[in-house]
């Protein structure tokens, strides 16, 4: 781009810079897909350090551009592979995107994981958790005019989340996660503010806030220690395993999280992603299509360890306060290390308030926790409860409530 | 283009001459400071090195290193200004009688001000550098009071005006990821993770720093501390402990790590913090990490 030069006569100038804006332009949009925050004023700057002669050399740019753009530590890992894909023209080792390559066909969406999970294991295994109406059958469950009286909420509640096959009846089971992330939310912080009270006296404050009165203490200035709110970080389980509850439990973090002011979401497989970002957005369905992208495991297997590793030492600082309660939902089934399992769980435990193990499989009729992984985990855990269906996950407000 | 490498090196080299062994991408970083007259976010573990960043771009601009330090519930009047109230009030006292605008006039004025590291940075005549100091530790709240700050470099003090920036600090921001920062400070800013240094750099910082540390020994402390930061700890050792372990070994006239196999060992204090990792780099693996060190 050194042909900016002064021989240059002006049309050339202007054909040539406006190629450069073009591609820089382009550039934007590609970070911007890849989840940077670039802003109009960031643009600006760019263009300007190109003026300035940084475009001369690829290392300078990119060098530039990466403090520049870059705006926390997983953009500044990204960063180079994403500008040399982009500049230099190479292949990218870690899957980014990069304007165009976002096929949809590529891209299964989560939003069919329902369907898709009732095609590998239609419903049958145990009675456990189901209607109290005498009929096992998952065929002939038609949902209405069978128990009398009751409101048709009610019997959503206790079915377990795999038996459903309706999409009407899937969409309203999700409707009602997310009606009850709502609820929780209105109690929990209710009960939050009641707790406040002042209990210090702000002497300075004070001698201030009393100048009007010629220095007279008159008006007692109070300080209140400031009540952090409760904190919910979920970590779920997107594997292969738990493929049938994993529609219902995003649901469930979309509508915690848009309750929630801080609560922070993860999904795991074999390794683990950040989705609060991909979930702010309002829209259920848009959101978990922004997932589905995320949530693609790389292979078989769930490396339970291996994620809670990353998370402790990447993120575990940043989203975890002293009134943080961390949920995992998760099966259990570790295919990676079971004593890297416990480990890492017992380095969460030293952290966070309290350790809450959500295991759809429990209520399983003979399920035990005999796999290794879980086996590690329990010891670190504070509560072990099952959640398979809405009347569990309703049961766990009031232990959150409790922290 | 010339004159942006040259700029560049010529940072580099006067980061060194004060005592800090820069990588290439932080001589970029601050000539791009300067150049959009941004603030520089760092982010990293503890101890890598992020406030020596500030006190070395101190020296290299040889002007006052102003820092505030922020934890939770720092407030305006830590931060930015504050009056001198028991002043006032004795100067109420003082001049009882008088007319009152005559002693509102006196109590208000710059000689009952207080000036804390906010005010004092945007008064300078020179432009200092302004370190605010682990900022993640503030509320969500003075957050943006500094990001207003940070765009507009004026202050308004209701009792004596808006007072006006006389010259731009050079804003230094670091963060150690104990809470989220808001998405507006981060675009605001740019961006520097400050990564362990490697080996090489790590044994410069420590022939810069300690004085009687020859280059072999730094390149082996360098090295044994590079091992160290891969076993699984709990809390890994920065540059500050290699440094006071240097220190240590130097101080007891220690020339090679393998002639006192012991010595290191038992000085390994300087570098492990915790009881768990203490138990855990037993003598055995010292010696196997040793024995990683050519």
């Amino acid at each position: 781009m050194s042909c900016c030069g002064p021989g240059a006569n002006y049309d050339e100038v202007d054909e040539v810079s406006r190629l450069v804006a073009g591609k820089l332009a382009a550039f934007l949009a590609t970070l911007r897909d890849n989840g940077f925050a670039v802003g109009l004023q960031e643009g600006q700057d760019a263009a300007s350090l190109m003026v300035a002669g940084y475009a001369a050399r690829a290392a300078l740019l990119r060098s530039a551009f990466k403090h520049l753009f870059s705006a926390r530590k997983s953009d500044w890992d990204a960063f180079d592979g994403i500008f040399d894909a982009f500049w230099l023209g190479k292949r990218l080792r870690s899957r980014s995107i990069t304007v165009g390559s976002a096929k949809a066909a590529n891209n299964p969406s989560l939003k069919s994981l329902p369907n898709h999970a009732a095609e590998l294991r239609p419903g049958s295994e145990s009675a456990m958790d189901q209607v109290p109406s005498g009929d096992d059958g998952p065929e002939d469950r038609s949902g209405e005019g069978r128990m009398e009286g009751a409101s048709r909420a009610d019997n959503i509640a206790e079915v377990d989340f795999r038996k459903f096959t309706d999409p009407a009846q899937i969409e309203e089971a999700h409707a009602a996660a997310a009606r009850l992330a709502k609820v929780m939310r209105t109690r929990l912080t209710r009960r939050d503010l009641a707790r406040r009270r002042g209990y210090r006296l702000d002497l300075r404050r004070t001698i201030h806030g009393n100048i009007s009165h010629g220095g007279v203490p008159i008006t007692l200035v109070k300080r209140q220690r400031k009540q952090k709110p409760l904190r919910l970080v979920m970590l779920l389980d997107a594997s292969g395993s738990m493929s049938m509850y994993t529609s219902v439990f995003l649901r469930f973090i979309h509508g915690v999280l848009d309750q929630f002011r801080q609560a922070e979401a993860f999904l795991f497989h074999t390794r683990l992603a950040h989705v609060s970002d991909a979930m702010k957005e309002k829209d259920a369905g848009r959101a978990l299509d922004r997932l589905s992208i995320l949530a693609q495991g790389a292979g078989g297997g769930t490396k339970i360890g291996e994620s809670l590793q990353t998370f402790n030492r990447w993120h575990a600082a940043r989203v975890i306060h002293s009134r943080t309660c961390v949920m995992i939902v998760s099966d259990g089934y570790e295919t990676g290390d079971a004593a890297l399992l416990g480990r890492e769980m017992a380095a969460l435990g030293r952290r966070c308030r309290r350790i809450v193990w959500l295991n759809p499989m429990m209520a399983w009729q003979g399920y035990a926790p005999e796999a290794a992984g879980i086996k590690a985990a329990l010891p670190h855990v504070d509560l072990y409860a099952p959640a398979n269906t809405l009347q569990s996950l309703t049961a766990l407000e009031p232990y959150l409530a409790r922290l | 283009m010339e004159a942006v490498v040259q700029d560049r090196n010529e940072i580099a080299e006067r980061l060194a001459a004060a005592g800090y062994i820069a990588d290439g991408e932080l001589a970029t970083a601050i000539s791009l400071m300067q150049m959009l007259k941004r603030p520089l976010l760092l982010e990293g573990e503890a101890g890598v090195g992020k406030t020596e960043v500030a006190k070395a771009l101190a020296a290299v601009h040889s002007t006052e290193l102003i820092r505030l330090q922020c934890y939770e519930g720092l407030d305006q009047s830590a931060a930015l200004y504050e009056w001198n109230y028991q002043r006032q009030l004795l100067a109420i006292q003082a001049h009882r009688g008088e007319a009152a605008e005559g002693i509102e006039d006196q109590i208000f004025s710059e000689k009952y001000l207080l000036e804390r590291p906010l005010l004092a940075a945007i008064r300078r005549t020179k432009p200092p550098v302004l370190l605010i100091d682990e900022i993640d530790r503030a509320d969500d709240e003075f957050e943006a009071f500094l990001l207003e700050l940070l765009s507009d470099f004026q202050v308004s003090i209701p009792e004596l005006g808006t007072i006006k920036a006389v010259t731009i600090p050079h804003v230094v921001l670091t963060s150690n990821g104990t809470r989220e920062l808001s998405d507006a400070l981060r675009r605001r800013c740019l961006y520097h993770y400050v990564d362990y240094p490697d080996a090489d750099r790590e044994a410069r910082i420590i022939m810069a720093r300690i004085a009687g540390a020859g280059a072999s020994l730094s390149l082996q402390i360098a090295r044994m501390v590079e091992a160290i930061r891969k076993e699984e700890l709990r809390k890994v050792p920065g540059v500050a402990e290699t440094l006071d372990w240097a220190a240590a070994l130097v101080g007891i006239d220690v020339r090679d790590l393998h002639d006192a196999p012991e010595t290191v060992h038992e000085t390994l204090m300087c570098l492990l913090k915790t009881h768990e990792d203490k138990s855990r780099v037993t003598r055995e693996v010292t010696e196997r990490l040793l024995g990683k060190v050519a």
